[in-house]
């Protein structure tokens, strides 16, 4: 129990830190690898309170998937030099900062205050409904109400993926002008007719030919 | 103070969803970063709905998660394809000055 209290504080002093210097690094790209360790950390966490699977997801589709989009952006736009300019006053004078930590300390304090109140009532637990139980891992438990009780939820995260890939690629595409590429529609459907000419040709004359 | 419960989780959680509230209204950089913040912010909810499974002993808040984990990953896809077409437009991605909208 004590390794538990020790691996969890080390853990979550190094996610805080991290999501702080993901808001406040002056560096984009510094932002990107704080927010990869915060991934990282909380998947840890993930993996030592006991469900694995989304530890493990969580490092595949964050640290795998996302924070390498969120890379490759960075570097595509070229925003990395763009300095941090919040806090500094003279060029854009805004409110918005001290109403941002007025409402996010007030929202810390309502969710603190709603930690400390809480009280679960035994009767509302339904013993019926997906039991983890400690014979089969967490893996094997997942995939048996995955893909049974919350399948059309599942199919339908899968369309949501497929909407978005299908989005982000119409957003991005765009038809470059001058690029001779080959068009395999126009050359299976040519005819002979636009193709060659037949011409008469006159004797001791010459053939103009248009083009 | 050795004892880890599901108050320490859920305060975790708490602190994590306000840095990213945070993130959101301090910044004044770059739209990349406001996207980070709110992947914090789903970060900070995925925490908190894994603690309240595991220590309710009940599977449905992991499978919520994993629901959770989807969308975030198609809103960041389609967050940073329009940021990409909006750079590629307007030349700036710097939060006060992209102000088309006039809003």
């Amino acid at each position: 129990m004590l390794a538990h209290a020790i691996f969890f504080y080390i853990f979550s002093i190094i996610a805080i830190i991290s999501a702080i210097m993901v808001t406040v690094s002056k560096n984009t790209v510094h932002s990107v690898f704080f927010l990869i360790l915060d991934f990282i950390s909380i998947s840890c966490l993930f993996i030592m309170i006991g469900a694995e699977f989304l530890g493990m997801i969580m490092l595949i589709v964050y640290v795998g998937a996302v924070a390498v989009l969120f890379l490759f952006v960075v570097m595509m736009l070229n925003v990395a030099q763009q300095k941090n300019q919040w806090f500094n006053s003279e060029t854009s004078s805004s409110g918005h900062i001290p109403v941002g930590l007025i409402i996010s300390t007030i929202i810390f304090f309502e969710l603190i205050i709603v930690v400390g109140g809480w009280k679960y009532k035994p009767e509302l637990l339904n013993p019926n409904t997906n039991q983890i139980s400690n014979e089969i891992s967490n893996t094997h438990s997942l995939g048996q109400v995955l893909y049974t009780d919350y399948i059309h939820v599942f199919q339908i995260s899968g369309m949501i993926l497929l909407i978005a890939m299908i989005g982000a690629i119409v957003l991005t595409f765009r038809q470059r002008e001058g690029v001779k590429t080959q068009s395999y529609l126009k050359q299976i459907s040519r005819e002979r007719s636009e193709g060659i000419e037949v011409l008469e040709v006159p004797s001791n004359k010459g053939v103009k030919i248009d083009d | 103070m050795t004892e880890i419960g599901l108050g320490h989780y859920l305060t975790l959680g708490a602190v994590i969803f306000s840095i990213g509230v945070i993130g959101i209204f301090l910044n004044r950089k770059n739209i990349i970063v406001i996207l980070m913040s709110i992947e914090l912010i789903l970060l900070a909810v995925n925490i908190n709905l894994v603690s309240f499974s595991i220590y309710l002993g009940d599977l449905t808040g992991q499978v919520f998660t994993l629901f959770i984990l989807t969308v975030a990953a198609a809103e960041a896809a389609i967050g940073l394809a329009i940021i990409v077409v909006y750079y590629r437009n307007a030349g700036t991605i710097r939060v006060e000055e992209i102000d088309k909208l006039k809003g």
